[in-house]
């Protein structure tokens, strides 16, 4: 067997997942109880199977959580053993990059909010050239944009750059 | 139609130059990003579902078709070269073929690896060509009360069955089925699981939910446990085998090929068991002068047959996506996802209904498989190129696409929110060992069974008893119980006799 695992947190966060999963199925079960009855016939109605897939996922996470209880599976899989520890900085800087998306893409369009995504992601795996990731970055967001509103037809919104193209 | 008269029309419609175009640009795209790391065919066939506005069916879907295997040959460059194995059918080649690379032998492993996928490739895709249509004439008897069973066989299989846990695969399954529950149940015409976000309404776009769970969870993941360094690239070397080479070669190349399809025409799909069984049987029937380069230095038939076993599986796996209408892969479900935006739905009726679509697809794999071998030896250096892309540059560029690929789709910021929300769910998935793949497959299949269901207890008035009193649906049901506790009997008893 293994030494004893150098992350000593890892059955409560098996714990947590197992419990994600209980409030999963128990937030289904709530929205299928609130899908209003129908007034058509028939024998089985649009509630059942949202119930079953909600219940089902109740008795799943149940089950999880007393694996947890148990010691947890995390200690089986070598590859979470032996990872490095949590890299905040990549994931702060990754997260930053998303919501920037979020919140740019409507107002300043794809081009802008992309390229900023990309050089705050390449940030975050470590690149140390943010100007060279900014002039990569608006070639490739500029190559997506053209291959897919003009290759592929696909509307995606307009913005400042877009507007000008 | 049978099988001689199918492919000569599929050929003929397949072998116009506008299709050869079609092919040829999938097996390229296909490969190129087969090779990077971590991404699979099911990712770019999604990324690419746009097409499906553009260009006529056939054309897309030969498009597909050589995105299918050239992701299949990509990826085994990956696993050689570079020890990463993009997708579970993989790992085993990377188990030997890496260690083949590091004693300087990755040219042989990289033939090796071609020439099984072509092999495994026309065996599979003879395979498709003469069982579909046997398939077929079974499926055109089943009614809704035997699909449902059929339905809940694949379930079973692709999430309990398969990979490490049952009680982990069942979660990831009940997580695909409430995604496909949300939007607009389609027979009583009422709102489920929205929450009253009229993005909502129209369900939650399967891309999303592919992009989110291989690219966006991925990535997330990576960032995670980041630590910096640079990954070796191992030299292609000299893209040649020796006489012996090919003698060791060949026995595990078919021998791969006849024990993968099987596999993949069954419901239970997945790529990994026979890719394991073909590794275990090669280091069995492996001549005693070799047995040692198993594990060490890299041993040939331990590349030559796992790589021939996944890509038949991966062909197999057509079969009942073609003749059933069940998706059993990630890939599989989002192709039928494809064929679901024309409006056609796979399944027995394709063959009699769309008999040019199905063979001209049918005619583009053998096409396919053959340009992959002619194309990717001589451009194997291109490949290797593709990989020395650095991992920043990598993965903001995966996210550039998902984002683009995404928000495509409706020009919706509500989209973003689930791919990055459900991309978070998707990294503790991974850290937490959950499969992906019966996520996707639970998504598309989910609604179409729950419709089987309510059509079989239509018919039946109600009778729940249905499913169990036709005989067929009764031993479908009892297959899929025996899928679900036979391992663990099986374990049981083991443990006890060894006890």
């Amino acid at each position: 067997m293994k030494q004893p695992s150098p992350q000593a947190g890892t059955p409560r966060a098996d714990l947590g997942v197992g419990l994600f999963v209980v409030l999963l199925g128990l937030l289904t079960v709530y929205a299928a109880w609130a899908i209003p009855d129908s007034p058509l016939y028939a024998q089985v109605g649009a509630k059942a199977v949202p119930y079953l897939v909600g219940g089902a996922l109740v008795v799943l996470g149940a089950g999880l959580s007393a694996v947890a209880l148990r010691g947890g599976w995390s200690r089986d899989i070598e590859e979470a053993m032996e990872a490095p520890p949590t890299n905040w900085r990549a994931i702060g800087l990754l997260g930053a990059g998303l919501l920037v998306q979020i919140a740019l893409i409507d107002w300043l369009g794809f081009v802008i909010a992309a390229t900023i995504q990309y050089v705050l992601v390449c940030a975050a795996f470590g690149s140390r050239r943010p100007l060279r990731d900014l002039a990569i970055g608006i070639i490739v967001t500029l190559g997506a944009f053209i291959g897919f509103s003009r290759l592929l037809g696909v509307n995606i919104g307009a913005g400042v750059l877009e507007g000008i193209l | 139609m049978d099988a001689i008269s199918g492919l000569a029309m599929g050929f003929g419609s397949a072998l116009t130059p506008i299709n050869l175009g079609w092919a040829l640009l999938g097996c390229f795209l296909g490969t190129a990003i087969g090779v990077l790391p971590g991404i699979g065919p099911a990712l770019t066939i999604a990324l690419l579902l746009p097409v499906t506005f553009q260009v006529e069916a056939t054309g897309a879907f030969i498009l597909f078709c050589g995105v299918f295997y050239g992701a299949m040959y990509g990826g085994s460059t990956t696993s050689i070269l570079l020890n990463t194995p993009g997708e579970s059918g993989s790992i085993i080649t990377a188990l030997e073929g890496a260690k083949m690379a590091r004693n300087g032998r990755a040219g042989p492993a990289l033939v090796t690896a071609a020439v099984g996928s072509f092999i495994a490739g026309t065996v599979g895709t003879l395979g498709i060509s003469f069982v579909g249509p046997l398939v077929v004439e079974v499926a055109l008897k089943l009614g809704p009360a035997e699909y449902f069973s059929l339905m809940l066989l694949c379930f079973v299989t692709v999430s309990a069955v398969l990979g490490g846990s049952a009680l982990r695969g069942l979660t990831s399954l009940g997580f695909g089925l409430m995604l496909g529950l949300v939007g607009i149940d389609l027979q009583t015409g009422q709102p489920r699981l929205t929450f009253g976000i009229p993005e909502l309404l129209d369900g939650v776009n399967v891309v999303l939910v592919a992009v989110a769970l291989f690219a966006v969870g991925e990535t997330m993941h990576l960032a995670w446990r980041h630590a910096e360094g640079v990954q070796e690239v191992r030299p292609v070397g000299r893209l040649w085998m020796s006489a012996s080479d090919w003698k060791r070669s060949i026995g595990p190349w078919l021998r791969g090929s006849f024990l993968g399809f099987p596999f993949g025409v069954l419901p239970a799909g997945g790529t990994e068991m026979p890719t394991m069984l073909s590794y275990y049987a090669e280091r069995k029937l492996v001549k005693p002068e070799h047995r040692a380069e198993f594990g060490t230095t890299g041993a040939i038939e331990g590349v030559a047959g796992p790589e021939a076993a996944n890509n038949a599986a991966a062909a197999g796996v057509l079969v009942p996506m073609l003749t059933l209408g069940l998706p059993t892969s990630a890939t599989a479900a989002i192709m039928l996802s494809a064929f679901q935006s024309y409006g056609i739905q796979p399944g027995p009726m394709l063959f009699t209904q769309q008999p040019v679509l199905v063979w001209t697809l049918i005619a583009s794999l053998y096409i396919a498989n053959v340009m992959l071998v002619v194309l990717n030896l001589p451009l194997v250096g291109l490949w290797a190129r593709i990989l020395k892309i650095p991992t920043p540059q990598l993965y903001a560029g995966i996210l550039v696409f998902a984002t683009i690929g995404t928000y495509g789709i409706s020009n919706s910021v509500t989209d973003l929110v689930l791919l990055y929300g459900i991309g978070i769910i998707a990294m503790f998935m991974r850290r937490f060992d959950f499969p992906t793949a019966p996520v996707v497959i639970g998504m598309i299949l989910g609604p179409m069974a729950e419709q089987a269901l309510r059509q079989a207890l239509t018919i039946s008035q109600g009778d729940w008893t249905t499913f169990v009193t036709r005989p067929i649906s009764l031993s479908i049901l009892l297959l899929a119980l025996l899928a679900l506790a036979g391992p663990r009997l099986w374990g049981a008893w083991r443990a006890r006799r060894a006890g």
